[in-house]
């Protein structure tokens, strides 16, 4: 087994990779204002001169891209390259408003194949494993991103995109799949369904590795799964504006390594815009270096974490970024506090007489926000008294008082009767008119 | 002792309509005969808690039809049905400082009632109980009822 994709690349010094970014950059910077209508004028408003930007102190000076500039300029305003140089378009969902169009030419398509393939090989997936894709495939990118990746590294795929639980889980014992890759609520779904056929994941199956992603996660989810499962589980991340999933976190299980020749990473303050140093945590703008058809500029791409620049036990020398914390338009600001979903399923992934599997209804009764968390009862949780029952509803509503500094009302539902998702799973009911 | 023993199904349910329904269904389907029932209802949940004549039967049963289920041993103690009965079980309980969590009755075809406990101590709440001279009935006499 390989250690490294390309071993020159992921162990140079810090120094070389800056002035390869810094190259980059400048004819980034150049090549979008001549390709691109778009980006002439935003630099113009904000008073850029291409010309100007040479080292990585000039990025702060160039005006930030966000995803509405990829909906107003709806479907391809923002690309750089006629249609015939492009050999493929992804489409997001645009369940949270128009959709968002990404188009690709040969060379797009072979970068992100080589990001995820350092990715797979970081986590030591490569020749003879058999990579069960359960990523949708089609306008989503997470389908055949993986698949693109996982032959990229010589290994076997199954394509067998999201849903029929019980066929995947048929087929991974059939076919021995070792790699599974798709959302981890989706696996721990998979892993319900297979106990409930009798088959333990753990036992019963080759499987060894999860790529996951897609959705938020936890550390103390990642646990479960591990435990649970007896497979190593690693983060990956990405999304369709930056091609789709590019980067994972390496065998160390310590931050998630981005490719710095490929992109370049900056840490913000999402109120002010301004820089914050590196450790801090704030909202992760992308820049990317080596995109032909949609390349973009300080991204905002609303994901709230932190950059850790130190190298990694792993040897690879490319800044990490730390487990997402949110999103910035996921949080949730109830009677003022800001509050992500996130932090309620660590709550709850503490504690493991709950089950993990939560929905945050959110409602304004006389002008104030009031906030119910539902959590499916367990077996084990269960008590025929009711007084039991009500304490253990006071004591994790407590343990969230805790952590999010305001008043939470549990709820313990039937188990099984909450909404399980084959994709994202929905964690928010906002019944506010706000 | 152990005979005396009456394994009660307890089963979480949210408040909400159409649930009792399905539980009868699928004892129906499978002749499961309900001898004593109750709801402790909470708000937003309850807890039904069943004595019914094949316990481990319903208890899958219901297990399977993805319910949260568990079988809870309680006391079924027969009361002659006249004024005083249940003050008498509650005394000889009480001196002993036995706690009664919860309890139900309900009247069988013998025209005696029929009392369910569950308490907090029930290897001491059948000695002290059988020591008053209190019958106490087994899952024989439940399948019978």
């Amino acid at each position: 087994m390989r250690e490294y994709w390309n071993p020159w690349i992921e162990r140079m010094p810090v120094c070389e990779l800056e002035k390869i970014q810094e190259k980059k950059l400048s004819d980034l910077v150049n090549y979008v204002y001549r390709h691109s209508g778009f980006y002439r004028k935003r630099f113009d408003e904000a008073g850029v001169n291409p010309g100007e930007i040479k080292t990585l102190a000039d990025l702060k000076k160039l005006p930030f891209t966000y995803k509405s500039d990829l909906r107003d300029t709806y479907p391809t305003g923002m690309f750089c390259v006629p249609n015939e140089q492009l050999v493929r378009f992804h489409v997001s969902s645009g369940t949270t408003g128009k959709p968002t169009v990404v188009g690709y030419t040969q060379n797009d398509i072979d970068v992100w194949t080589t990001s995820l393939a350092r990715a797979m090989t970081s986590i030591g997936v490569g020749r003879g494993d058999i990579v069960q894709v359960g990523y949708g495939y089609g306008l989503f990118t997470g389908g055949l991103g993986a698949h693109y990746g996982a032959e990229e590294v010589g290994a076997t795929v199954l394509p067998v995109s999201s849903g029929n639980t019980e066929r995947q889980i048929e087929l991974m014992q059939d076919l021995g799949s070792t790699v599974i890759a798709c959302t981890p609520s989706y696996f721990l779904f998979m892993n319900e369904v297979a106990n409930n056929l009798g088959i333990s994941i753990k036992d019963n199956t080759q499987m060894r590795v999860g790529i996951f992603g897609a959705e938020p996660w936890t550390e103390e989810m990642r646990k479960r799964i591990e435990e649970s499962t007896g497979i190593k589980a690693y983060d990956i991340y990405g999304t369709s504006e930056l091609s789709g999933p590019l980067f994972t976190e390496c065998m160390y299980q310590d931050g998630i390594h981005v490719w710095a020749d490929q992109f370049l990473i900056e840490i913000i303050d999402p109120v002010t815009g301004e820089q914050l140093p590196d450790g801090e945590r704030g909202e992760l703008v992308i820049t990317t270096l080596a995109k032909e058809a949609l390349p973009l500029i300080r991204y905002r791409i609303g994901d709230i974490t932190v950059i850790n620049r130190d190298e990694c036990r792993c040897g690879r020398t490319h800044p990490r970024i730390m487990r997402v914390l949110g999103r910035v338009d996921d949080m949730l600001i109830i009677r003022g506090i800001n509050v992500f979903p996130g932090q309620i399923e660590a709550v709850l992934m503490k504690m493991p007489e709950v089950g993990g599997h939560f929905m945050i209804v959110v409602d304004r009764v006389n002008e104030l926000d009031v906030m119910k968390v539902q959590i499916e009862m367990t077996d084990e949780a269960f008590s025929d008294k009711v007084n039991d029952i009500m304490a253990l509803e006071a004591k994790v509503a407590s343990a969230m008082k805790h952590v999010l500094n305001l008043a939470v009302k549990v709820e313990l539902v039937e188990k099984g009767s909450l909404p399980r998702s084959m994709g994202k799973a929905k964690r928010v009911i906002d019944n506010r008119k706000l | 002792m152990e005979d005396k023993i009456i394994k009660q199904i307890s089963l979480f349910a949210e408040n909400k309509p159409g649930r009792l329904a399905n539980i009868a269904s699928n004892f129906r389907k499978s002749g499961i005969n309900i001898r004593a029932f109750t709801i402790a209802e909470a708000g937003d949940f309850g807890i039904i808690r069943m004595v019914v004549d094949r316990p481990d039967d319903a208890h899958e049963l219901l297990h399977n039809a993805g319910f949260t289920v568990s079988e809870t041993n309680v006391l079924g103690v027969e009361m002659e049905d006249v004024p005083g009965g249940l003050g008498k079980i509650a005394d000889v309980l009480g001196e002993r400082s036995i706690n009664i969590d919860y309890a139900y009755a309900f009247v069988t075809k013998t025209e005696k009632a029929l009392l369910i406990l569950r308490v907090n101590d029930i290897e001491g709440a059948i000695l002290v109980l059988q020591g008053a001279g209190i019958r106490l009935v087994d899952m024989a006499d439940v399948q019978q009822i």
